[in-house]
């Protein structure tokens, strides 16, 4: 099989659901730029996690009452607009999801990852590229004018580090040594510095693209498995134990051993989180919806149930859920399903990866609207890089640098921003040039969307052109 | 693994490709404190898993120079104790069922007589970190080669994997022809493994280098899956490559060597070594030393492992976040219990550590380990740990007179006595007292104590005392 630089294997990924758990996300190899949230030094960056920026702004003194105190205010101030981050991992190939059927070179460039002529539906803001078959749902959501297409969005100097590139995604600019995320530095500028569910990963670590430098931020694995049971432990005792979880954490909080005060502040933040999640413990979500890996049509997802074990529909159902029952969430991050880094047989992952995704996606923004939430949530799709236009020798794709991104909703103006830029002229590397940029895309939501000055969130705001996003 | 802050910043090109000047470094000190249980307890769990009963103070009896050399020269490998089996008693299969590959591993990291030996070949499944490549058994062998040269020579390392079958296959050795070349791992071969990204090479170097790594290939049978790596001439590309500014018809040993003497690599070697080790950077000049240590023994690892197990950094620095497979290990081995069930799987991979399924090829990040997810999945894995151990309500021996203090204290002695701070303490009385100012009925004396143990054990484990070392 030998796909990758990193890699899940169809038999890893079932093994996933057996595990009944998510992926990783964040991850940086020495010499690498920071992850957003690290820091630059070893004070700052234990700081990062969930319970970071408390410490950095003495809000590490608030204990689990101040917390809950602050969610319940942020609770009460009524719904917010939101902004679902959905990262696809490993650099997902936009010629493929949007095949350019219509572009001579097209064929040989890609004689064995081709789409045929005829198969999927056409795009219909350009006659060159045909929505590839498993990306139907996308088509659909398209066709409705919920969906705005980057065909080819990138920066400058593109990176073919998956983790250089990335880290730039997450920090909202080509910096190597941003320690705070673009969502963060958002977060910081309208957050509050006791509600750590305003920014919020499902999945079992921080996304980078969160990491605040201000206010605290969380992860959750599942909405639906936040438990803290103990053997032989209930009635009472167990209720004591559950306030003494934070409680422990808290004693730490001002310890002069940065180590200790991350695991405290965690321990501190996981109590808060335990306070909101733990009523659908029991239950499982209930979505309005059918979702992918649904056991029945009653919408009922929960307790790891998923397509091939896939955690992302499962996280999507909850976040919906989490909307619904009024959590104060302004931001939320998840990683799609699979690993898009296809080095060879792409084939053989990628369109069960992208269709799980679409369909996942889909579903999502029918819950939204069953829901009555559609029209304050908007959701970007991105990826590190696309592929080199060139398929390599073993039916895959190296890096490549301009790449696919969306973004979802009833409130998107569904209008191409940039354009396919043909496959005749590459960048030198063989890659496909960019055509929008991340940054100019990222200003343009929090202006429009978030109604925020982007100038206090990206570098250089002003530098890059803006595009109408919203309707 | 742990990021670099500290790795130096390469030096253009040029000079990038000079062999190493060999010039006295300073000489690295030694920690000269008190070595104690607490210092033992700390140097088992940054060199192992954590103590097992009595381990601590054994090894606190042999001084820290002995204490070191008794890690990084350790007796014949043996694994002690009951072996694992899954919840129905059965003993594993880590060739053929799901998930038993990690249990087999985590089985040794509880029983093994050669901590550091495990912890070693952990380190290197983080450095090469390499997946599921669809045949467990080339996973478990390339398992066993980074257990066989855990404390050995790097260069013998990175020749083994660099033709490794589970690494031929996870970064497409085998797939990187002199007709199809394949960058994937050229390009981590020098970002990842040997001189960090950006330092001392050009993206022009990662597809040179490429070039130079043709030649592996393997055969694929129905049944047998991959088998018969080899190297072929003819899918080599025997033509002339510039790599680092040189010039010559290099092949993948001379890639391997090539990336040893690039000046960018010891330094980078050192300050990733060291940070499995001790959460502050080296500083500068420590780094120097070490790469003179590296160097002037011929990329030989253990003293190198030694140096910086006997530094004061480690025993006077700052603790240390204790990476989630150490913690579940831990668990286990401070109570000198075996593994009965296959929940330690999904359990590990909750805490954040899945062993054979790092998240990516830069392995797991060793900075990031705690957060409220990977914090819930700890609390579940001392909560199994606890299984078969918790006291029943109906055990009318419990004593029915135990004060708030010596319920804080039995738990702590459940765990083998750590280190528990007088802040985690203090909670822990607070919690006893308050579980017994709960007891409003007669028939509560007993069973509320009972519960209180056990909560109190399970509060000891997921302390941030517990959490770090």
């Amino acid at each position: 099989m030998a796909l990758h630089c990193r890699n899940f294997s169809r038999t890893q990924f079932l093994r996933e659901a057996a595990a009944e758990a998510g992926r990783g996300l964040p991850n940086v190899e020495p010499g690498m730029p920071m992850p957003a949230g690290t820091g630059l030094d070893r004070r700052s960056f234990v700081l990062r996690s969930a319970g970071l920026a408390l410490s950095v702004y003495g809000g590490q003194k608030l204990g689990f009452d101040a917390l809950s105190a602050g969610v319940a205010q942020a609770q009460s101030g009524g719904g917010q607009r939101v902004l679902v981050s959905v990262f696809l991992e490993g650099g997902a190939d936009s010629i493929s999801i949007l095949a350019p059927t219509g572009d001579p070179r097209y064929r040989r460039l890609r004689p064995t990852l081709a789409l045929p002529g005829s198969k999927g539906s056409p795009f219909r803001e350009d006659r060159r590229l045909r929505w590839h078959p498993v990306a139907a749902k996308l088509a659909a959501l398209h066709a409705e004018g919920k969906l705005t297409v980057m065909p080819s969005i990138g920066y400058e100097g593109p990176d073919q580090s998956h983790f250089t590139s990335r880290h730039f995604y997450e920090v909202g600019a080509r910096q190597a040594n941003l320690p705070t995320g673009w969502l963060g530095r958002y977060l910081d500028l309208v957050g509050t510095p006791d509600n750590p569910l305003q920014g919020l990963a499902l999945n079992r670590q921080l996304a980078p693209s969160l990491a605040a430098g201000r206010n605290p931020v969380s992860a959750a694995n599942s909405v639906t498995d936040y438990t803290y049971t103990a053997p032989f432990v209930f009635d009472d005792v167990e209720r004591r134990l559950h306030q003494y979880l934070p409680k422990v954490g808290e004693a730490h909080l001002g310890s002069s051993d940065p180590a200790l005060r991350e695991a405290g502040s965690i321990a501190s933040d996981a109590g808060a989180l335990r306070g909101q999640l733990g009523r659908y413990a029991a239950r499982g979500v209930r979505s309005p919806v059918i979702y992918p890996g649904s056991k029945s049509g009653a919408g009922s997802v929960g307790g790891g149930v998923g397509a091939g074990g896939d955690m992302f529909p499962e996280r999507l159902a909850g976040l919906a859920a989490l909307l619904d029952a009024g959590v104060p969430i302004r931001v939320a991050a998840l990683t799609g399903p699979g690993d898009h880094d296809t080095h060879a047989q792409q084939a053989k992952s990628f369109g069960s990866d992208v269709k799980l995704t679409a369909d996942s996606l889909f579903a999502f923004q029918r819950d939204l609207e069953a829901r009555g939430l559609a029209d304050r949530v908007i959701v970007h799709v991105w990826s590190e890089f696309g592929r080199r236009a060139q398929e390599n020798g073993s039916k895959g794709t190296d890096h490549g640098a301009g790449g696919i991104g969306f973004l979802m909703g009833t409130q998107v103006r569904g209008k191409m921003i940039g354009e396919f830029p043909g496959l005749a002229k590459l960048d030198p590397q063989g890659n496909l040039r960019s055509t929008s940029d991340f940054r100019a895309l990222y200003s343009s939501i929090l202006e429009q969307w978030f109604e925020t000055d982007a100038g206090a969130v990206i570098p250089d705001a002003s530098r890059f052109g803006r595009y109408a996003l919203i309707k | 693994m742990r990021m670099s802050a500290a790795v130096p910043a390469t030096r253009p090109r040029s000079a990038a490709t000079r062999p190493a000047r060999r010039r006295a470094a300073p000489a690295l000190p030694v920690y000269s404190g008190p070595f104690g249980e607490a210092q033992a307890e700390r140097l088992l769990w940054r060199a192992g898993f954590g103590p097992r009963p009595g381990e601590a103070s054994a090894l606190a009896d042999k001084g820290l120079r002995g204490a070191v050399l008794s890690l990084t020269h350790p007796p014949r490998a043996r694994l002690e104790g009951p072996g694992p089996t899954d919840s129905k008693g059965r003993p594993i299969a880590p060739g053929d069922a799901w998930g038993h590959d990690h249990l087999w591993w985590l089985d040794r990291m509880v029983r093994t007589n050669q901590p550091l030996v495990e912890r070693m070949a952990l380190n290197w499944h983080d450095w090469f970190a390499t997946g599921d490549v669809g045949a467990t058994r080339l996973n478990l062998a390339q398992n066993s080669l980074m257990r066989r040269r855990a404390l050995g020579s790097f260069s013998a390392l990175l020749t083994d994997i660099t033709r490794d079958p589970a690494m031929l296959l996870w970064l497409s050795g085998t797939e990187n022809s002199r007709d199809a070349p394949n960058e994937n791992y050229a390009r981590e071969l020098m970002e990842l493994f040997t001189l960090g990204a950006a330092r001392g090479y050009t993206e022009n170097d990662v597809r040179q280098m490429a070039r130079a790594l043709t030649g592996f290939t393997n055969d694929w049978s129905r049944g047998v899956g991959p088998h018969r790596f080899r190297f072929e001439a003819k899918r080599h590309d025997g033509g002339v490559k510039r790599v680092f500014g040189r010039r010559g018809k290099f092949d993948w040993r001379d890639a391997c060597r090539l990336c040893l003497e690039n000046r960018a690599h010891p330094s980078y070697l050192v300050t990733k070594l060291w940070s499995y080790f001790v959460p502050t950077p080296p500083a500068p000049r420590t780094v120097s030393s070490l790469s003179a240590l590296y160097v002037h023994g011929r990329y030989e690892v253990r003293p190198v492992v030694e140096a910086i197990l006997m530094h004061p950094d480690l025993h006077e620095g700052p603790r240390l976040v204790k990476p989630a497979i150490v913690y579940v290990a831990g668990l286990l081995r401070t109570r000198g219990r075996p593994l009965t069930t296959e929940s330690w799987t999904w359990l590990s991979h909750l805490s954040g550590q899945m062993l054979f399924q790092p998240p990516n090829v830069a392995g797991w990040d060793e900075d990031r380990w705690l957060d409220t997810a990977t914090i819930c999945g700890r609390w579940k894995a001392a909560n199994t740990s606890l299984q078969d151990q918790e006291i029943d309500t109906g055990d009318q021996t419990y004593d029915v007179a135990e004060t708030p203090e010596a319920a804080v204290s039995s738990a702590i002695a459940f765990w083998g006595g750590p280190g528990i701070t007088p802040e985690t303490r203090g909670r822990l009385l607070a919690f006893s007292q308050r579980c017994a100012d709960g007891i409003e009925h007669r028939w509560q004396q007993r069973s509320y104590r009972v519960l209180r143990q056990n909560a109190l054990r399970m509060l000891v484990a997921t302390s941030p005392d517990f959490q770090t070392c």
